[in-house]
């Protein structure tokens, strides 16, 4: 038996992205320094959607790109490959305050491989760390910066997010496994 | 998948891996096309590139791919090593695989080595040009050189035009092209086909093909393994084979120059038609071909050892 519960609608997801996008705005003071880059696959859609709040607050516009770290992994041979998906990041990241968007925080392993990634554009001033939600397990010494919903779980449990640009549908579930 | 396979032949690529390939290859051009053109992703990986047989785009084309994916990776040529002291092809092997090497890229110009040396050794194998046998990697750059500039096979007519009996570029894209639903047409002289042409699509005239072709596929003329005369003089190869001024005008719009290099000027292809610039130079597809190469290569090394 699957069980599945449902911890943030579609309603939640929206409330959530506008609150971030103001502590983005509040922290950084403003946009000027501020570029976007999600990480494949759900972080894209998130990081667009951030970016078109700020764009709509300051009427400015707002660079996004995309990043994915397939190639940056640390369980390369450990597991079967994914066909990497596109990386896109055709603006200058160094000396931006660079804002990292993924969907769910768990073992900290794909932020890092995020970061060695994005070094490899060039030297940011910062990096800062938005996720959807973060479920705990870190195995690594990293944080986010602006977290939508706290949500702790157990290893056997897994966070289910959807998005309809990815999946035609605003929902992140829990699903516990037997 | 491919994952620690051995690449011999085209054959033995199932439709899933050729899609995984030309895939991740998409990606692997995105970082060359970067500043820092390096991923850590084979760190502590390492290759040998093992030639037996001259060469400068594959054997430098395999280097760049391994270097920007931070596998180390060793040259070993045969002019420049004990080969030229009469060591045999195993025992150069068995000196290798004692150093611990994880894959092991070879050319040879006697036909079967390659496959013979994946017998032997118990690590993965790429052929890298295997006598007038095949050249995988080459067609499968070839494939993705088409896939960017058609984004599609099925349909396209492709003409493949030279020295057939002597190419294991034309065997290996020939068996792609059509395996992807590419139509080929052979051009080539009788005498530079195999004694059994039954079941291909064989002309004698580039001119009869290149207004309808999509794809005019020169294949360089193999001089050196020529040990008898195949055709009479390089005049007559022009006037029935070479591509020229007057043909390229001629094809289609839309349509595409690819060649394996090097290219023997004023032999299958003139020198006007290889220095053209501007709209019809965009037609030549050969040095995209090379650009191609490296990431199609970079996907292959991925998929292996990754």
């Amino acid at each position: 038996m699957i069980e599945k519960a449902c911890v943030l609608s579609g309603n939640d997801i929206n409330r959530i992205i506008r609150r971030i996008s103001h502590e983005i705005l509040e922290r950084n003071r403003g946009a000027e320094s501020l570029v976007f880059i999600g990480l494949q696959k759900r972080g894209v859609p998130l990081a667009k959607r951030i970016a078109e709040n700020i764009e709509k607050f300051e009427g400015i516009k707002i660079k996004t790109g995309k990043l994915d770290i397939t190639f940056y992994r640390d369980d390369i041979g450990q597991n079967v490959k994914p066909t990497a998906q596109i990386t896109d990041i055709s603006f200058e990241i160094e000396n931006m305050n660079v804002i990292l968007v993924d969907d769910v925080l768990y073992t900290g392993r794909t932020i890092r491989a995020a970061m060695d990634a994005l070094i490899d554009f060039g030297r940011p001033k910062s990096i800062q760390l938005v996720v959807l939600v973060d479920r705990g397990h870190r195995e690594l010494p990293i944080r986010a910066d602006y977290v939508g919903k706290n949500l702790p779980t157990s290893r056997d449990e897994s966070v289910e997010v959807k998005l309809v640009e990815t999946d035609g549908e605003d929902s992140v579930m829990v699903i516990e496994k037997e | 998948m491919l994952r620690k396979k051995s690449i011999i032949d085209i054959d033995s690529l199932s439709m899933e891996d050729i899609g995984l390939i030309l895939s991740n290859a998409d990606s692997f051009l995105e970082i060359s096309g970067r500043d820092v053109k390096k991923v850590p992703t084979l760190r502590g990986k390492t290759i040998v590139n093992l030639f037996f047989e001259p060469s400068t785009r594959t054997k430098t084309s395999f280097e760049i791919a391994a270097k920007r994916l931070s596998a180390d990776i060793i040259n070993f040529s045969s002019s420049t090593s004990s080969v030229k002291k009469g060591e045999s092809v195993i025992d150069t092997l068995k000196t290798i695989l004692s150093m611990k090497v994880d894959l092991i890229i070879i050319r040879h110009s006697d036909s079967g080595t390659v496959k013979m040396v994946d017998r032997f050794v118990n690590i993965p194998v790429i052929n890298a040009g295997d006598g007038k046998y095949q050249h995988p990697t080459q067609a499968l750059l070839d494939l993705y050189t088409i896939k960017k500039r058609f984004g599609k096979f099925k349909g396209l007519k492709a003409a493949i035009i030279g020295d057939f009996i002597n190419s294991r570029v034309a065997k290996s894209d020939i068996s792609l092209l059509e395996k992807m639903g590419v139509n080929v047409t052979i051009v080539s002289p009788t005498m530079l086909l195999p004694e059994d042409f039954s079941g291909m699509n064989v002309k004698h005239c580039i001119d009869d093909v290149i207004e309808e072709s999509d794809i005019i596929y020169v294949l360089r003329m193999q001089l050196e393994r020529h040990d008898r005369k195949f055709y009479p003089s390089t005049m007559e190869y022009n006037r029935f084979l070479s591509l020229n001024m007057d043909r390229l005008l001629k094809m289609k719009s839309g349509s595409i120059v690819m060649h394996p290099g090097p290219v023997n000027r004023g032999v299958e292809i003139t020198d006007e038609v290889m220095d053209i610039g501007g709209e019809l130079g965009k037609k030549i597809a050969i040095e995209q071909q090379v650009t191609y190469g490296v990431a199609i290569r970079m996907a292959i090394l991925y998929l292996i050892l990754g």
